[in-house]
């Protein structure tokens, strides 16, 4: 019972705390309620026992919402002196189909046949999720994450301003690199 | 391998409160006499508690446009980052939480000083400040994968993620011994979550105390204690991942684990004033080019010994 109101009640603060996004007027206010909103859905998670999943949720996006304040700030220039930021661009489309398409996808949540359950849950339930979501393609999930890993890499390579011949020289000959920002390996 | 530590009620969660906050009043005064001694004042052990009384009648500090709510979190957050630590910390055979995956619990709740420093930082609504809570950030870009796979090591070694294994799979020889590395990149983490010695550059005296340049009172008082809280939770949690937990002659496991901190926290305070400070775009290349692959060879030795032995 009292697992049931917990539950209850941390729906309603995940879901409080997405609004809040759209309603506050401050990056670092929108950032962390999106934070918190997250953080209620991974003590979520912890209730319904898949305890490495909720604690990761938690980790992950307050560690991401840390990193989206920073360049958010960085980029919008903003101080809690000028809070004037919203979060909503184009109301008058997006609400409407924002409504949209969480009316249909809470009747889909309500209305869909969702099968009773059989057997029991099982001991580990976090490697039954997994072993249902991956199966025998675990392998080829763990190779995907690897060339994900490359591909941001290779991105920012390519996207960096200076490549190494203005760090080494044009025939790259230089012994120590000239980096406009000094490096603690003394390079 | 020795029995797991007992869950007791959360009744106990007090004491354990107690206990945290002994050993960061130890670390206040072992600090306050530290720096006494440097400055060569017969009693520095005082100074704390002066601080506290100070800061206990102060008026509070009010800046232009604050963002008081996130101001508040930020700055009172850290004691309860502790508190929320030290529940997973097996106190030789009692544990207040017996979770699962208590390892990966302390790495969520470790990140959780990125949001407090730089929302104390920011709430303020004072350029200098918010100076501190962007060093800290660009600290905690460096810092924390190194730390993350700093806690992989003893897990790995363990083959378990709640703590109370990871103790128990010492049994005979220490995960410091064989993982020093990863004890090391360990320790520089807590440090830096504490904001403490070599990563106080976000609170440095070139920027008016950035993250604490407008923090008075109370809030201060909150923030300074969360810090030595922080020092003492984590030195409290290397114990069962890297110290033996209870393990030891003579003295019973509990008073062990208190005493493996206690030595580990008066070490990490000692540092302070040790080693210089790290500034953050000198140590971002060492956290990336050192540290990582370090800590990453460490964690392969220790895979291949265990999937060896």
């Amino acid at each position: 019972m009292v697992t049931h109101l917990v539950f209850w009640g941390l729906a309603v603060v995940a879901v409080l705390a997405g609004v809040a996004v759209f309603v506050v007027n401050s990056m670092a206010r929108a950032s962390y309620s999106l934070a918190l909103s997250f953080i209620a859905v991974g003590l979520q998670l912890l209730l319904l026992q898949q305890l490495y999943v909720g604690v990761l949720v938690i980790l992950m996006m307050v560690m991401e919402m840390a990193i989206m304040a920073v360049y958010m700030n960085m980029f919008m220039g903003m101080n809690p002196a000028m809070m004037s930021m919203n979060m909503v661009h184009g109301a008058r489309h997006a609400l409407p189909v924002s409504v949209g398409v969480f009316l249909l996808l809470a009747a889909g949540a309500l209305f869909a046949p969702w099968p009773s359950r059989r057997g029991s849950p099982p001991a580990d339930v976090t490697a039954a999720l997994g072993m249902e979501l991956m199966g025998p393609k675990m392998l080829a999930m763990a190779g995907v994450g690897v060339v994900m890993a490359a591909t941001i890499v290779s991105g920012v390579v390519l996207a960096a301003h200076r490549t190494r011949y203005d760090r080494f020289g044009d025939d790259l000959r230089r012994p120590r690199p000239a980096d406009p920002q000094p490096g603690g390996v003394g390079r | 391998m020795a029995d797991l530590p007992a869950v007791v009620s959360g009744g106990w969660a007090p004491v354990a409160a107690g206990l945290l906050g002994a050993l960061a009043v130890a670390a206040a005064l072992l600090d306050g006499a530290l720096a006494g001694r440097a400055a060569g004042v017969r009693s520095g052990m005082g100074q704390p508690a002066g601080e506290v009384a100070r800061l206990l009648r102060q008026r509070r500090r009010t800046t232009v446009a604050a963002d008081r709510l996130l101001w508040r979190i930020g700055g009172a957050g850290l004691l309860g980052m502790a508190l929320m630590i030290v529940t997973v910390v097996p106190l030789g055979r009692w544990t207040l939480f017996d979770l699962g995956v208590g390892v990966v619990w302390v790495n969520a709740l470790d990140v959780l000083a990125w949001a407090f420093v730089w929302l104390t930082g920011w709430g303020a609504n004072s350029a200098y400040a918010l100076v501190g809570g962007y060093r800290f950030l660009a600290h905690g870009l460096a810092y924390e994968l190194p730390l993350m796979f700093a806690l992989v090591a003893p897990a790995v070694a363990a083959s378990s993620l709640r703590v109370g294994e990871v103790a128990a799979a010492q049994q005979g020889l220490w995960f410091v011994v064989w993982m020093p590395v990863a004890f090391v990149v360990y320790c520089l983490g807590v440090v830096a979550i504490a904001v403490w010695g070599p990563f106080s550059p976000a609170l440095g005296r070139d920027v008016a105390g950035g993250v604490t340049a407008e923090l008075s009172g109370v809030d201060r008082l909150l923030f300074l204690a969360g810090r030595y809280a922080l020092l003492a939770a984590g030195a409290a949690f290397a114990v069962p991942m890297f110290l033996g937990g209870g393990a030891g002659p003579l003295l019973p496991a509990w008073a062990w684990v208190l005493v493996k901190a206690a030595v580990l926290l008066a070490g990490l305070v000692w540092l302070r004033r040790r080693v210089p400070a790290l500034r953050p775009d000198v140590f971002m290349e060492v956290g990336w080019l050192v540290l990582l692959p370090a800590v990453l060879l460490q964690d392969l030795l220790v895979a291949v010994v265990v999937i060896g032995g």
